[in-house]
C-alpha cells in the first residue's frame, strides 16, 4: 500500500512553484506599468517629476489632442515609411541570398564568412551605427563627400542630413543594413528545414529552379515569412536608437521623428507631457496589434484553416448522432 | 567486383553531370560570378563602415577635414584619447556600469527562463498550456506601452539612477523562455529526473544539478543574445539614468553627439570605436555559436 502512494506523488505543485519569478516579475516591472501608462492617458500629469494627477473631465481629451497633432500624423507616417524601404529590400535579398546559398546548382564557397559579416552590423550598438553614419555622411568634410568629390560625382560637397529624402533614405538603409543578415539566416534554415523528398519529386516532375522556388520553397516558408514579417513590423514601428541619434532634432520638417521619437520627446523633454506620451503608446499598440492580426489573418494557411473547420463538423455531427442515440 | 561496379556507376553519373551541364552551356558559370560579386559587396558594406571609423580614430582632426576617408591609420590615437576623455566622455565608467548591468541581467534571464521553462515542460499541472499561451502572447507587447508607466513606478519607489529597475525585470524574458522550452523539449528525457527522484534528490536540486547542465548549449546561446541586448539598449537606461557616473555606454555614446565633440572629429571616431570594441571581441570569439543561434530561433513551429 505504501509503495503504491509513493507512486502517486504528484509533483504538479511544482510547476506553480518555478513559475512564481516569472509571473512576480512580469506582474510588478510588465502588467503593472502597461495599466499605470492606460491610466495616466487619462489624467493630467505632466510636469518633471510630477507623480500625482487627476482625471480629466473628457477622458479622451489627450487622446484627441494626439490624433489632431499634426507632428504625431507626421511621425506615424514617417515611421511606416521608414519600416516599408528597409523591408522590401530586405525581405528580398534575404530570400534571394537564402535560395542561393541553400542552391545544389551553384555550391556557393565561403558562406560561413559571409554568413558571420552579413549578420555582424545587427550585433553592432545601434546608438554607436547612428552616429557612426551621421560622421559618415558628415558635412562639409565625411568620408561619402570626400569619396563622391574625388570621384569627380559632386563638385562640393553635399549636407546630406538636411535633404528630407536622404536623410529618410539613410534611416532606411541603416535598418536594412542591420537585419538583412539575420532575416538571411532565418530563412536559411527555414529552407532547410523542408522536406528533401518535396524538392526531390520536383526534380523528377522537370521543376526549374525558379519553379523550385516558387511553388516548392515559399509556400513552405510560410510560417517563418509571416514570423519575420510580424517581428519585423513590431520592431520597426518602435524604431528609436537610430532616428533620434542619426540627425539633430529628428531632421528637416521633422523628416525622420518616428513615433518612439515623438513618445520620448513628449515625456521626457519640453513639458514633460506623460499624459500625452501615454495616450500615444496606446495607440501605437491599438495599431500595432491590428496590424499583426491583419498579417496572421492574411497569410494564415488556408488548407490547414478548412481542415480545421472540417473537423469541428465532423465533430459536432458526432456528438449530434451521439446525443440522437442516447435520447 | 562490388567496387568495380560503384566505379562503372560513377563513372555513368558523372557522364549525365557533364553532358547536363554541357546542355545548359556557361549560364551557371557567369551567374555564379555574379553572385560572388554581389556577395563581396555585401561584405565590403558591412566591414567599411567600420574601418573608416577604427581608422579615422588614429587620424587627427585637420587630416580627417583634408581628407575624411582613408585606409592608412595615423599617429594620433593617443591625442584623441586625451582630447576624448577630457570632456564628458568617460569610457571606463560606461564600460563598467554597461558591464554590471549587463552581466546581472544575463545571469536573471538565462536561469529563471529555464526554471520557468522547466515549469512548463516537465510537471503536469492544471494552468500549464494557458500560461504558456501567456507567454507567447506576451513576447508581442511592444515596449513602449510599458515605458511611460515603468518610469513613473520606478521614480515613486525612488530607483532612478539605480540598477535595479533595469536588471529585475529579465527575469521574466519570454522570448528566452520560449527557445528553452524549444530545447528541452528533445533534449531532456524525463527518465532522468524519475532516477534522481528515486535518488532521493529534491525538485529543485535536480534542476540545478542535472538539467541546468543538460541545458548548457541553450543557455549558451541565449546568454550571448541577452548579453548583447541588455549592452545595446539605449531608451530605458536613458530615461532611469540621470546621473554621469551611472550613464551606460549607449549613452555615453550619445554624449558624442553634443557641441563639445563638434569640431574633435578624431576623437568622435575613437569614442565609438572604444563603445564597439567589447562587441566585436565577443562576436568574433562566438560568431559560430551566434549565427548557430540566429537560425534556431527561426525555427518556431
Amino acid at each position: 500500500m505504501k509503495k503504491r502512494r509513493n507512486k502517486k506523488i504528484s509533483y504538479a505543485k511544482y510547476g506553480y512553484i518555478f513559475s512564481i519569478p516569472f509571473v512576480v516579475t512580469f506582474a510588478l516591472f510588465t502588467l503593472y506599468p502597461i495599466i499605470y501608462t492606460i491610466i495616466i492617458g487619462f489624467t493630467d500629469l505632466k510636469g518633471l517629476g510630477a507623480v500625482s494627477f487627476n482625471f480629466l473631465d473628457d477622458p479622451f481629451q489627450n487622446y484627441k489632442t494626439i490624433l489632431e497633432s499634426q507632428s504625431f500624423k507626421t511621425a506615424l507616417g514617417n515611421t511606416f515609411r521608414l519600416w516599408l524601404w528597409n523591408f522590401l529590400p530586405q525581405i528580398l535579398l534575404a530570400l534571394f541570398l537564402a535560395a542561393i546559398f541553400t542552391s545544389k546548382r551553384h555550391k556557393i564557397k565561403g558562406q560561413g564568412f559571409f554568413k558571420v559579416v552579413f549578420y555582424m552590423p545587427n550585433i553592432i550598438t545601434a546608438a554607436t551605427v547612428a552616429l557612426l553614419f551621421g560622421s559618415l555622411f558628415g558635412y562639409p568634410m565625411g568620408p561619402i563627400n570626400d569619396l563622391l568629390v574625388s570621384l569627380g560625382i559632386l563638385d562640393k560637397p553635399y549636407f546630406f542630413m538636411q535633404d528630407k529624402s536622404v536623410a529618410r533614405g539613410v534611416v532606411s538603409f541603416i535598418q536594412f543594413w542591420m537585419w538583412y543578415g539575420n532575416t538571411m539566416i532565418i530563412l536559411i534554415s527555414g529552407i532547410l528545414g523542408i522536406n528533401p523528398d518535396i524538392y526531390e519529386a520536383a526534380d523528377i516532375d522537370g521543376a526549374s529552379g525558379w519553379q523550385k522556388f516558387l511553388y516548392v520553397t515559399l509556400p513552405n516558408l510560410r510560417t517563418i515569412l509571416v514570423y519575420t514579417l510580424v517581428t519585423s513590423l513590431i520592431g520597426g514601428l518602435q524604431m528609436f536608437d537610430i532616428p533620434q541619434l542619426l540627425v539633430a532634432k529628428s531632421g528637416p520638417d521633422n523628416a525622420t521623428l518616428t513615433t518612439s521619437c515623438f513618445i520620448y520627446n513628449q515625456a521626457f523633454s519640453g513639458s514633460y507631457m506623460y499624459n500625452r506620451a501615454s495616450a500615444a503608446s496606446m495607440i501605437m499598440f491599438v495599431i500595432i496589434a491590428i496590424l499583426s492580426v491583419i498579417v496572421f489573418y492574411l497569410l494564415r494557411d488556408r488548407s490547414e484553416v478548412a481542415e480545421r473547420k472540417q473537423m469541428k463538423k465532423a465533430k459536432k455531427e458526432m456528438k449530434q448522432k451521439a446525443k440522437k442515440v442516447g435520447v | 567486383m562490388q567496387k568495380k561496379k560503384n566505379k562503372a556507376v560513377d563513372t555513368k553519373m558523372t557522364a549525365i553531370a557533364v553532358s547536363a551541364q554541357l546542355k545548359k552551356g556557361k549560364r551557371p558559370r557567369v551567374s555564379k560570378f555574379l553572385i560572388y560579386i554581389l556577395c563581396i559587396i555585401l561584405a565590403l558594406l558591412s566591414i567599411m563602415p567600420f574601418l573608416i571609423m577604427v581608422v579615422n580614430a588614429t587620424r587627427s582632426t585637420t587630416e580627417i577635414q583634408q581628407h575624411a576617408l582613408s585606409l592608412i591609420p595615423s599617429k594620433y590615437l593617443i591625442d584623441n584619447f586625451k582630447i576624448l576623455t577630457g570632456k564628458s566622455f568617460n569610457p571606463m565608467v560606461g564600460f563598467m556600469n554597461s558591464m554590471i548591468i549587463s552581466v546581472c541581467s544575463t545571469l536573471c534571464t538565462v536561469y529563471f527562463s529555464t526554471l520557468t521553462a522547466y515549469a512548463i515542460v516537465v510537471y503536469e499541472w492544471k494552468l500549464r498550456k494557458p500560461f504558456f499561451t501567456f507567454i507567447m502572447a506576451v513576447m508581442m507587447i511592444p515596449s513602449q506601452l510599458v515605458s511611460i508607466g515603468f518610469y513613473q513606478f520606478v521614480y515613486k519607489i525612488h530607483l532612478t539612477n539605480n540598477f535595479l529597475p533595469l536588471i529585475l525585470p529579465a527575469i521574466a524574458a519570454p522570448t528566452c523562455v520560449f527557445f528553452m522550452r524549444q530545447f528541452m523539449i528533445p533534449s531532456l528525457h524525463l527518465d532522468i529526473i524519475n532516477s534522481a527522484r528515486i535518488d532521493g534528490s529534491g525538485e529543485f536540486y535536480t534542476f540545478n544539478r542535472i538539467v541546468l547542465p543538460i541545458m548548457k548549449p541553450a543557455i549558451a546561446t541565449q546568454a550571448i543574445f541577452s548579453f548583447v541586448a541588455s549592452w545595446n539598449n539605449l531608451f530605458l537606461p536613458m530615461i532611469l539614468l540621470t546621473r554621469q557616473d551611472k550613464y551606460t555606454m549607449p549613452i555615453m555614446v550619445s554624449l558624442l553627439k553634443g557641441d563639445i565633440y563638434k569640431t574633435e572629429y578624431g576623437s568622435v571616431y575613437l569614442g565609438l570605436t572604444l563603445t564597439v570594441l567589447p562587441i566585436f571581441i565577443v562576436y568574433f570569439l562566438l560568431s559560430k555559436y551566434i549565427i548557430a543561434g540566429v537560425a534556431l530561433g527561426g525555427v518556431k513551429e
